[in-house]
């Protein structure tokens, strides 16, 4: 038996196979090559394949977005085989007697660069499909797989540890659970396992070993235990956890349809948080009542170029009418700090955690902004879409969004193109800042939503991403509920309604301060609404209190 | 050789799904009839997709296709129709 001890940060038991996620490593290096004909022959492989692969996403394209977006797919087929394209290839091949790897690339870029300096912004964003079709040649020479999960069957997936960028293009139908030799309970792999409600178990270090590959193993991220052929007693221990697991899920499922209502009829809202327009299905499944928190990050992390008016419209509208009239808080374009997207060439930071991320990116770009605006309002037709602005600090801040919104609308109104004039507009209370100023906040919005993680991280002076940290990052920390109680007086005071969408929201033990507090609203990820509404439903408001502010 | 001039009406230009469109049926005459188009005095051949679109031909904008080789009467009726057609 093999046992490794991490910290469990996504509870439930798996069985399953250890893969090691291949990271996708773009490096090329150059070699140089004497059998020129084998590369040829290399390269003819991979076009073949990329033309297959297209034809499949043209396919499945054609199928679930109609004919438009499937000739994006086609058109990238034919440039596979474009002449020209493949002539300098051949050109860099035969002069640099070099890898057809370095070939390729080398003509990736030169015909991108040729797109790119084109004075039609058109043309300039097929530099894109470009480099995007040299990546897909790259990707089947260097045997690089699509999704990341190169297994016929789900997997547990191990790492050392996972980008947000990474994580959003997994594969997560191949996903039985998460074991990372780094991380801690915020990170996103860990935030994304809660998501899917599949099991996670983060900071493993050294012990977790690439040799493991292959091994079948059992995994309890409850008690962030990997074991590798099990004795019998751990064996048993594990079969009896995952027959309660699946007794658990029986009874949840009980409580779909139930209201979020305490025994003394104080109303909770529960919604979700969720990060792209695939977790709508968990939503619903879970029968969440709304979406708390929709990030948009998915859409500039999983792309290599601004994403388009379009793009973002058709993702949001997706979202808010499957929600069918439930309110679905989309927050506009958090990235900075730990979520870096090259095209943005934001310059390194030595604290990004405090530098140009989330609002002040947005702020300091206003056609950035003001596209996701657009998408975001026309978008407001379809559904009950509420927007959501992350890292307020200031009051001119807000003012400075609201202006934006205000513009934008009159654009639309102008262009005759549908909105609702009454989306509400609400921000992240996530930095010390705003809790102080939330009076003054509340009096510019229509709700406050807390982001724990940041403020906690903010608060306490806690690098969230920090692994070493253990004790001293305490979302339970009174300073934090404090903080939680100042925002939800200022709240109530102004007449306006608060929540929580940070992962603190689904955690049982402080439902009876979050019910104390008054907390109008909680978004937990999709698998944590039913034992939240369960709990929810066995508490009494008016007795609980407010103990834990207390140091 | 076979010739005709076209101007562009469709408010995109020779965009991506017509480049692709245009590449395959200049293709689809054989190795030894060659359609080329030029614009302002700079021409490529219909077949070369990524070329052809690096012209960025916009609305109102004047080409000339020849179509050279056997195939030559078909070929240019055929795309003098897709152009009048789609573009």
């Amino acid at each position: 038996m093999i046992l490794m001890q991490g910290k469990g940060v996504s509870t439930g038991v798996e069985r399953g196979t250890i893969y090691f996620y291949h990271r996708a490593d773009a490096t090329v290096v150059k070699r140089a090559v004497e059998d020129l004909e084998a590369e040829k022959l290399r390269l003819t492989d991979a076009q073949k394949a990329a033309q297959a692969q297209l034809e499949v996403l043209a396919e499945k394209c054609r199928e679930e977005a109609g004919d438009e977006s499937a000739v994006l797919f086609e058109t990238h087929a034919m440039f596979v085989e474009d002449e020209d394209y493949v002539d300098a290839i051949i050109g860099v091949l035969e002069e640099e007697r070099c890898n057809i790897e370095y070939a390729v690339e080398q003509a990736g870029i030169r015909f991108a660069e040729m797109f790119a300096n084109m004075d039609d912004a058109y043309m300039q964003a097929r530099a894109a499909d470009v480099r995007d079709v040299s990546r897909r040649i790259l990707n089947n020479l260097m045997g690089i797989v699509a999704g990341g999960i190169d297994s016929e069957e789900a997997v547990i997936l191990a790492a050392d540890d996972l980008a947000p960028s990474e994580t959003i293009q997994l594969d997560k139908s191949k996903i039985l659970a998460f074991a990372t030799q780094g991380g801690s309970g915020n990170s996103h792999t860990a935030i994304l396992a809660r998501t899917m409600g599949i099991p996670a178990v983060c900071g493993l270090g050294e012990n977790l070993k690439p040799e493991y590959a292959g091994r079948m193993a059992y995994i309890d991220g409850e008690t962030g235990r990997l074991v590798i052929e099990p004795d019998e007693l751990t064996l048993t221990a594990f079969k009896d956890k995952h027959d309660k697991q699946v007794e658990m899920k029986k009874l949840l499922q009980s409580m779909k349809g139930q209201e979020d209502v305490t025994l003394d009829g104080k109303r909770v809202n529960v919604y979700c948080n969720i990060g792209s327009p695939d977790d709508v299905a968990a939503v619903l499944a879970n029968d969440g009542q709304g979406v708390g928190l929709f990030r948009s990050e998915f859409l500039y992390l999983a792309t290599d170029d601004y994403p388009t008016e379009e793009q973002q419209f058709e993702a949001y509208k997706t979202v808010a009418s499957a929600m069918n009239g439930k309110r679905v808080i989309i927050r506009t374009l958090d990235i900075g700090a730990d979520k870096q997207v090259d095209y943005f060439q934001l310059s390194k930071e030595e604290n990004p955690a405090m530098g140009v991320r989330a609002i002040r990116i947005c702020l300091n770009r206003p056609e950035v902004f003001r596209t996701q605006l657009r998408a975001l309002y026309r978008a407001s037709a379809y559904g009950k879409v509420a927007i959501m602005f992350p890292m307020i600090t200031s009051v001119w801040e807000l003012k400075e969004c609201r202006r934006a919104c205000m513009s934008v609308m009159q654009e639309l109104q102008e262009e005759g193109v549908p909105f609702n004039a009454d989306t509400e507009i609400g921000i992240m209370i996530e930095t010390p800042a705003s809790v102080f100023i939330a009076d003054e906040l509340a009096q510019l919005c229509d709700f406050f939503s807390v982001g724990t993680n940041d403020l906690t991280q903010y608060t306490l002076a806690c690098d969230r991403q920090c692994n070493d940290l253990g004790k001293f990052f305490d979302p339970h920390h009174p300073a934090v509920l404090r903080a939680l109680k100042m925002a939800a007086d200022a709240a109530h005071r102004n007449g306006i309604w608060i929540g929580i969408c940070g992962e603190l929201g689904a955690d049982l033990t402080l439902l009876p301060t979050f019910l104390a507090l008054g907390m109008d609203e909680l978004s937990v990820s999709p698998s944590s609404v039913l034992p939240l509404r369960a709990e929810i439903r066995k508490s009494i408001a008016k007795t609980c209190d407010l103990k834990l502010l207390e140091c | 050789m076979k010739q005709f001039t076209y101007t562009i009406t469709d408010a995109l230009g020779i965009h991506a799904r017509p480049a692709g469109q245009l590449a395959k049926l200049a293709k689809s005459y054989g190795p030894d009839t060659t359609a080329t188009l030029t614009k302002d005095g700079k021409t490529v051949k219909l077949s070369q997709l990524m070329m052809l679109m690096g012209l960025a031909v916009k609305k109102d904008q004047e080409v000339t296709v020849n179509v050279e080789g056997p195939a030559e009467a078909e070929a240019c009726a055929t795309l003098e129709a897709f152009f009048k057609e789609n573009l």
